[in-house]
């Protein structure tokens, strides 16, 4: 996984609250068989026009938001499926940091498989820094993860909270599969101690099916 | 020794490994697939060497991009064929069983694993779809999970978590007549808001919980997560295990037995702690009805389309402002006179069997209403559409107008070509009416079954309470 540790990049606003995964990634994009490619199909149905012109209207498409790699959200962000084709658009399209003040719980952990911070701050903190980002033409913020700060420079410094153990894997970009599989012994050693009925740990009881097609 | 909650007798009992201030190891017990959102996790497993751990724990099933026409035509859509493809080949190299496209369990998954008997009280259950939380119906653990995580679970069978906070949520009072469960939770997603239950586990409890069926509490565990909580769960009782026995995977005779006294060890217990309470009154509530772009905007039957003006921050204004627009809707309109294009009754929310009598109860001998375009009846499970038959239910919505379909998500998701087009409206018993979930510029109104199937007939919603006097008939 691509670690994060500090990035300054273009800010975005995304000014609506519950944006949920079918935006992000409608369900015709679904099909694909790669984590890779998302990004030209980011919010789709918000973002183009018949015929995949780009909609004038959708704030990604203006131009003064070209390039941007620090998307700028409202509350519940990345709510209903679990789809991970909706962080993996958000990683493909550029962007290596959310800034929210709540995100939906799956999104939130897909996210960290996938490189990309998502930092919460207030809803003040929020307010002006859509605000600041809709003020000035090419607003930038600097997020810095190990010093949990995110900076425009110009007079807005915050600190944010993040988890020690997300924010370590973050930075070194661990593979958490590589993690868990350290621990094997200790699966293992579950296993063979089991449920408290051994019926429940068993392979699938299989007596009394059978699959006639 | 303390009281406990489900929850945590559950969370203790799979614990791996913990450490202070790290996600615990948590030992998956079962672990469904499907074809949307596995292949990829297939494919990093093998890019990294690794092999699946326990193929045995592991159930596969492909119902999101199925066709619910004929299935012995060929796959036209190449995307969709890819991904049948893919399933079948990483079952078959894995060894993990797959219910494809022709099996006779086929269906959608959270309609199977509870039919056949893969979910059982006491389990984990992960599945990298949201309405995972279904499964907590049994009084399981169960909740939705991304790629990453399902290429976690294959590797090691095990998943790396934080320990949710708890909401009870009780239900009191006795269900009036004409109401279902599906009106409960969609009551309590309107209480709770969409983002109420972020980082909660929700234990529904009392005596209207009880009261219902198991399949009835898989619809209010199922739209847990429409609420923002992972998962949802029931105690498992008398009900639950009755409705247990015999089932395919399910143990039998003194196995059986031995289980069951297992399974009561596991409600919460007196005096447990949770984080949140929240009671509701069965007693007090009318049929629901979304009327926005979420399953929070939501209101009773005998209402009006709200005002956005009468919202009391600017968030929710907003919100409500964007969604009449996307939904066509004037505030004060009464609900009764949303006009409908097409009726689908389907989805892991609301395709079972006691789903389809209730609907077809209210159509038999009446025919759906001119004005509609399409009346759609997709059975969850091909075991659920085996038993419709013997019935006689698919005839009673043939000849009442409807579509009798093969099992699949279908309409709910729209990955197959069971798709409102632009500007439709559509009555639907599934879990989401987000913008465009139904198919693009569609426009959902998310309603129990029974309303579904009143709203067919006339073409608009009515208030089944009062329908042809309250019967239907």
């Amino acid at each position: 996984m691509k670690p994060f540790t500090k990035h300054t990049g273009l800010v975005a606003p995304m000014d609506r609250v519950n944006v949920d995964t079918d935006q992000m990634v409608p369900k015709q994009f679904l099909k694909f068989l790669t984590r890779e490619g998302y990004g030209r199909v980011l919010f789709y149905d918000w973002r183009y026009l018949p015929g995949e012109k780009p909609n004038p209207d959708f704030v990604l498409n203006q131009p003064r938001y070209k390039g941007a790699s620090v998307l700028l959200a409202r509350a519940n962000f990345g709510c209903g499926s679990s789809r991970e084709h909706a962080p993996w658009g958000i990683g493909d399209y550029g962007f290596r940091a959310i800034i929210a003040p709540s995100y939906a719980d799956i999104f939130y952990n897909n996210c960290f498989k996938n490189g990309i911070l998502p930092l919460t701050l207030p809803d003040k903190d929020i307010d002006e820094l859509f605000a600041r980002t809709e003020k000035s033409e090419g607003y930038t913020l600097t997020v810095d993860l190990e010093t949990q700060t995110v900076a425009d420079g110009k007079g807005f410094e915050r600190s944010f909270e993040i988890d020690p153990f997300r924010k370590r894997c973050l930075l070194k970009g661990l593979d958490d599969i590589g993690l868990t599989l350290e621990h094997q012994p200790d699966i293992s050693a579950y296993e063979k101690k089991g449920l408290p009925i051994p019926e429940m740990v068993d392979a699938v009881d299989i007596k009394f099916y059978s699959p006639q097609n | 020794m303390p009281a406990l909650t489900l929850y945590e007798k559950i969370w203790n009992a799979h614990v791996v490994r913990e450490v202070p201030g790290q996600p615990s190891l948590i030992y998956i017990d079962r672990h469904l697939i499907h074809e949307g959102t596995s292949p990829q996790a297939f494919a990093g497993l093998k890019a990294a060497g690794r092999k699946v751990r326990r193929p045995e724990l592991t159930f596969a099933v492909m119902d999101h991009s199925v066709s619910t026409k004929n299935r012995e035509l060929p796959v036209l859509d190449a995307d969709a064929a890819g991904q049948f493809e893919a399933l079948a080949k990483n079952c078959r190299e894995s060894g993990v069983r797959l219910f494809d496209m022709h099996s006779r369990n086929q269906g959608i998954v959270h309609i199977i694993g509870p039919e056949l008997g893969i979910t059982q009280p006491g389990f984990t259950i992960v599945c990298g779809d949201s309405h995972t939380s279904t499964h907590g119906a049994m009084g399981a653990l169960a909740f939705g999970i991304g790629t990453s995580e399902i290429e976690h679970v294959l590797a090691t069978q095990c998943l790396s978590q934080f320990k949710s906070k708890t909401t009870r949520i009780e239900v009191k009072g006795k269900l009036g007549a004409g109401l279902a469960s599906k009106d409960i939770i969609l009551a309590i997603i309107g209480k709770l808001g969409i983002a109420g239950g972020n980082g909660h586990v929700f234990e529904y409890t009392g005596d209207a919980i009880r009261a219902l069926s198991m399949e009835a509490r898989m619809t209010i565990c199922n739209m847990s997560i429409e609420a923002g909580a992972r998962a949802g769960m029931v105690a498992p009782d008398e009900v639950t295990f009755a409705y247990l026995e015999g089932k395919p995977f399910v143990p039998r005779g003194k196995d059986f037995q031995r289980l069951v006294e297992h399974w009561k060890t596991l409600p919460s217990d007196p005096g447990a702690k949770f984080d949140e309470t929240v009671e509701l009154d069965a007693a007090k509530l009318a049929p629901q009805v979304t009327w926005g772009t979420n399953p929070g905007m939501v209101t009773d039957v005998t209402a009006r389309v709200p005002d956005p003006g009468s919202f009391a921050n600017d968030v929710d204004r907003q919100a409500a402002e964007r969604a009449l627009v996307y939904m066509d809707l004037k505030a004060g309109t009464p609900i009764t006179d949303i006009y409908l294009d097409r009726v689908f009754i389907g989805s892991c929310t609301n395709s079972r069997l006691e789903d389809l009598r209730t609907a077809a109860k209210a159509v038999a001998g009446k025919h759906v209403a001119k004005s509609l375009k399409q009346a759609l009846v997709v059975p969850g499970s091909r075991r659920v559409k085996t038993q419709a038959e013997a019935e006689g239910l698919d005839k009673i919505f043939r000849d009442a107008g409807f579509e009798w379909r093969d099992a699949g998500c279908s309409m709910c998701i729209g990955m197959n070509d069971d798709v409102l087009q632009p500007h439709e409206r559509c009555a639907s018993t599934s879990n989401r009416n987000f913008e465009g979930r139904q198919g693009k510029d569609g426009r959902t109104h998310l309603v129990s079954p029974l309303m579904a199937a009143a709203a067919a007939i006339e073409g608009h919603f009515v208030d089944v309470r009062h329908w042809r006097n309250g019967t239907g008939n």
